[in-house]
């Protein structure tokens, strides 16, 4: 890159010409297509004239309520990506058999595997998750912000520090080709010397900063800042799910953090925990990432329960059968999520005693989870029942989630497990739950709760297309894997001798397509639904005859969320309100005391990033450089001192006015 | 930075929480820390216990002691704090490290000795 290499080795490390994939056509043309799209994108930003607007109301917004719907943002774009990994993978195993060597070399196969687990569980899931708690907990619990609004901000620009450095690695160097959890020795410095796994756990580790505080944040927030009346057993479903989630959240992501850290400094400073030379056991790194990987499926399935628990009363317009049975499962789950992570690794040679124990807590901890299929079972039971979009997600959730549920106990006895480890019958089956459990619960969230982020319901028809191109596509994607994990096939193969085979992977190819057409359909319903929004507005804030607090306000809500602070007298505390004639508030009010916007968090984020790519590059005095620069911002920010502002009485008194007015003309 | 002044805790909160600290209880901490610290310290030096993993287990224990001295005194917990709150994720925490401890060096011993060639079996092949 320069005249003289020892200055150019020192300021761009390994970064040279050589690390962009000028060589591989389907990135370059992936990146063109990119960098045109980005481009559009950002010149159309410009030309609108909506970098202030994105600014001032988005990006540096500190109401918790922005902040969730980015977090959706993000992990609804990230899903895209991590999808086109996918149905990149299902292609190529459809194809590549016998002489057909298919359109991805091992090299970037590898890669693809990759980077598609490490996408959806991080920056798909995760996001959607954190983002549907951060709009919906302050709302349902009748606070005005999170506990640490600030914080707030930061872990999502953190969150998306770490996205960005990922998506970077697909057209600067390349990502690990590890699998998603990157075990040792294989991630280790001698079998990877690239930059592969370093981008994988910069990514993770800045994510991480983000994962954690939010956790901690919102913790705080459900145990300080409920209102006045709501006990814990009178706090919503979702709300405890997310209570449960951050608690799991704190106690399992600095186990994370810990064993990356550790990979890092025996790529980085040739330490040997990891090496088997010296003393180093890889073993230990399968053993503690686990004891954070099997915390953190409960982390993306619990508030995924919450949300079914919320879809199921609303729409069979009933309380919700079991409350207490369901919280006690609850947090039963919580608990013993941390008993079972050796399942994961039955076959790694812990001997009978140890594998019993862990298959045996495996199977107990489906005996609270059934308990709530059943609660959810018995409260449509009897129910009046109306099939919105919400409602039939989760009752396809309630079927599939069974029989993936089914097949994990299957997995979770040790011998059987002998015969399934690494196949295609476990990749089946956790696609199973965390698509038919997780993904599921996140789109009746994002119906369930749209009208109230942007006052305008989502356009039913489109939403159902999703719904069967998923649901269909889902059974044709996966069954046949379970199929093909039966008969031995193993996971991570790009290319089968056996042509026998091939049919099962056509037809899960064609599921993948299925599904392609299902998440065409949830955005053409995103466009439809605001071209018609006038048609969908919500005027009275509750849309679907709800029964928690969120409903109460109007929809979108306004910055301070209640103009006074709800008193709460029992469960389902805004259809009690509605049962005793409930009179909102008009005269009267005072101003609110609110916090301020601040980009601090944006440019952390953005160091962050670039604090990162110097790491994985190797860019030494650009990392110290913008290591101090994080450091001077962070202290700086300290002495900011005008965090705070009211919202004047009048201007309160002014946008209830208003509300008053709509609900007069519309209800 | 808060907006919520006006917001309660769940009906508990008139007390903010610690118990209250005075010069008193600083100093009836700072002593007892010392203390702590000064006898293993002494043990070490002395050597007062022959084996020396008798004298590992006290001082382990005394770290333990050393512990809870901390979170009463300086932390000012105690079964009533910030509503019981601070004293379930006590509670909490302390399951979790016992589990992830007590659980990975039963997992690892396991492994170790049925998966890890020693050094000695590789020696004595043939």
């Amino acid at each position: 890159m320069s005249d003289s290499p020892d200055l150019a080795k020192l300021i761009f490390g390994r970064l040279t010409w050589d690390a962009i994939p000028f060589h591989e056509p389907i990135l370059l043309w992936t990146f063109v297509a990119v960098a045109a799209g980005g481009i559009a994108l950002l010149a159309a930003l410009t030309y609108f004239r909506l970098w202030g607007y994105l600014w001032r109301e988005w990006f540096t917004s500190i109401d918790h309520k922005k902040i969730g719907v980015m977090y959706m943002v993000l992990g609804l774009v990230m899903l895209l990506r991590g999808f086109s990994d996918a149905i990149m993978m299902r292609m190529q195993q459809a194809v590549a058999f016998g002489h057909v060597q298919g359109f991805l070399p091992p090299h970037h196969y590898d890669q693809i595997f990759t980077a598609h687990g490490v996408i959806m569980i991080f920056f798909v899931a995760m996001p959607l998750v954190t983002g549907l708690m951060n709009f919906v907990v302050p709302l349902q619990i009748g606070a005005r912000d999170v506990s640490f609004p600030f914080l707030n901000n930061f872990s999502f620009w953190m969150t998306s520090a770490g996205a960005a450095l990922i998506m970077m690695s697909l057209f600067v160097g390349e990502f690990a080709r590890t699998g998603w959890l990157a075990y040792p020795p294989l991630s280790g410095i001698a079998q990877s010397p690239d930059v592969g796994v370093d981008y994988y756990i910069w990514g993770l580790q800045i994510a991480g900063v983000g994962t954690l505080l939010s956790g901690i944040n919102l913790l705080v927030t459900i145990i300080k800042m409920r209102a006045p009346g709501m006990t814990m057993m009178r706090m919503p479903v979702f709300t405890w799910t997310a209570l449960c989630t951050n608690v799991l959240i704190v106690a399992a992501f600095p186990v994370l953090t810990a064993v990356l850290g550790l990979l890092a400094l025996d790529r980085y400073a040739g330490t040997n925990f990891f090496t088997t030379t010296l003393g180093g056991d890889a073993m230990m790194y399968v053993n503690l990432i686990w004891i954070w990987g099997h915390p953190e499926v409960y982390i993306l399935i619990l508030p995924a329960f919450g949300i079914y628990s919320e879809v199921v009363a609303t729409f069979s317009r009933k309380r919700l059968f079991g409350y207490t049975s369901m919280v006690y499962a609850t947090v039963v789950i919580t608990v013993l999520s941390y008993l079972v992570w050796l399942h994961h690794f039955f076959t790694m040679g812990s001997g009978a005693s140890v594998n019993s124990f862990f298959g045996i807590t495996t199977m107990i901890i489906s005996i609270p989870t059934g308990a709530k299929i059943f609660n959810w079972l018995f409260t449509m039971y009897r129910g009046r029942i109306t099939f919105e979009v919400p409602m039939l997600w989760t009752v396809a959730f309630m079927v599939t989630f069974t029989i993936g549920g089914m097949t994990g106990v299957m997995l979770a006895v040790p011998p059987a497990d002998f015969a399934l480890h690494n196949s295609l019958f476990l990749i089946a089956h956790f696609h199973n739950v965390i698509i038919g459990g997780v993904l599921f619960g996140l789109f009746a969230g994002i119906n369930y709760w749209f009208p109230k982020a942007f006052g305008f319901r989502l356009d039913p028809f489109w939403g159902k297309v999703s719904f069967w191109f998923w649901v269909v596509g889902f059974y044709f994607a996966f069954m046949p894997l379970y199929v093909l994990g039966l008969m031995g096939v193993t996971r991570r193969l790009n290319h089968f001798e056996d042509p026998s085979l091939q049919i099962w992977f056509q037809i899960a190819a064609f599921g993948a397509l299925l599904i392609a057409l299902g998440i065409g359909a949830m955005l053409i319903q995103f466009y439809v639904s605001f071209r018609h929004r006038e048609a969908l507005r919500d005027h009275t804030g509750d849309p679907w005859g709800g029964r928690t607090l969120e409903w109460s306000t109007s929809s979108p809500p306004p910055a301070y969320n209640f103009a006074f602070t709800p008193r709460v007298h029992n469960r389902d505390a805004w259809w009690q309100m509605k049962q005793h004639n409930y009179e909102r508030p008009t005269a009267d009010f005072i101003a609110i005391h609110m916090p301020k916007n601040t980009g601090a968090g944006v440019i952390l984020g953005g160091i962050s990033t670039v604090l990162g790519f110097a790491m994985i590059w190797h860019m030494w005095p650009l990392a110290v450089l913008s290591f101090i620069a994080l450091l001077a911002v962070a202290i700086g920010h300290t002495f900011n001192y005008q965090r705070d502002y009211h919202i004047p009485a009048d201007e309160v008194s002014r946008v209830e006015a208003a509300r008053s007015e709509l609900l007069a003309n519309h209800v | 930075m808060s907006a919520h002044t006006e917001h309660h805790d769940d009906g508990h909160g008139h007390d903010d929480g610690a118990s209250h600290s005075t010069l008193k209880g600083y100093m009836t901490g700072f002593v007892l820390a010392a203390i702590l610290t000064a006898i293993p310290f002494w043990l070490v030096m002395t050597g007062q216990f022959e084996k020396s993993s008798t004298t590992a287990a006290v001082v382990l224990g005394l770290a333990a002691v050393q512990m809870i001295v901390h979170m009463i005194y300086f932390l000012h917990m105690d079964a009533k704090s910030q509503g019981g709150w601070n004293m379930l994720a006590l509670i909490f925490t302390l399951v979790m490290v016992v589990i992830t401890l007590s659980g990975s060096i039963w997992v690892m011993y396991h492994l170790d000795h049925n998966m890890m060639p020693s050094m000695m079996d590789v020696k004595s092949l043939p």
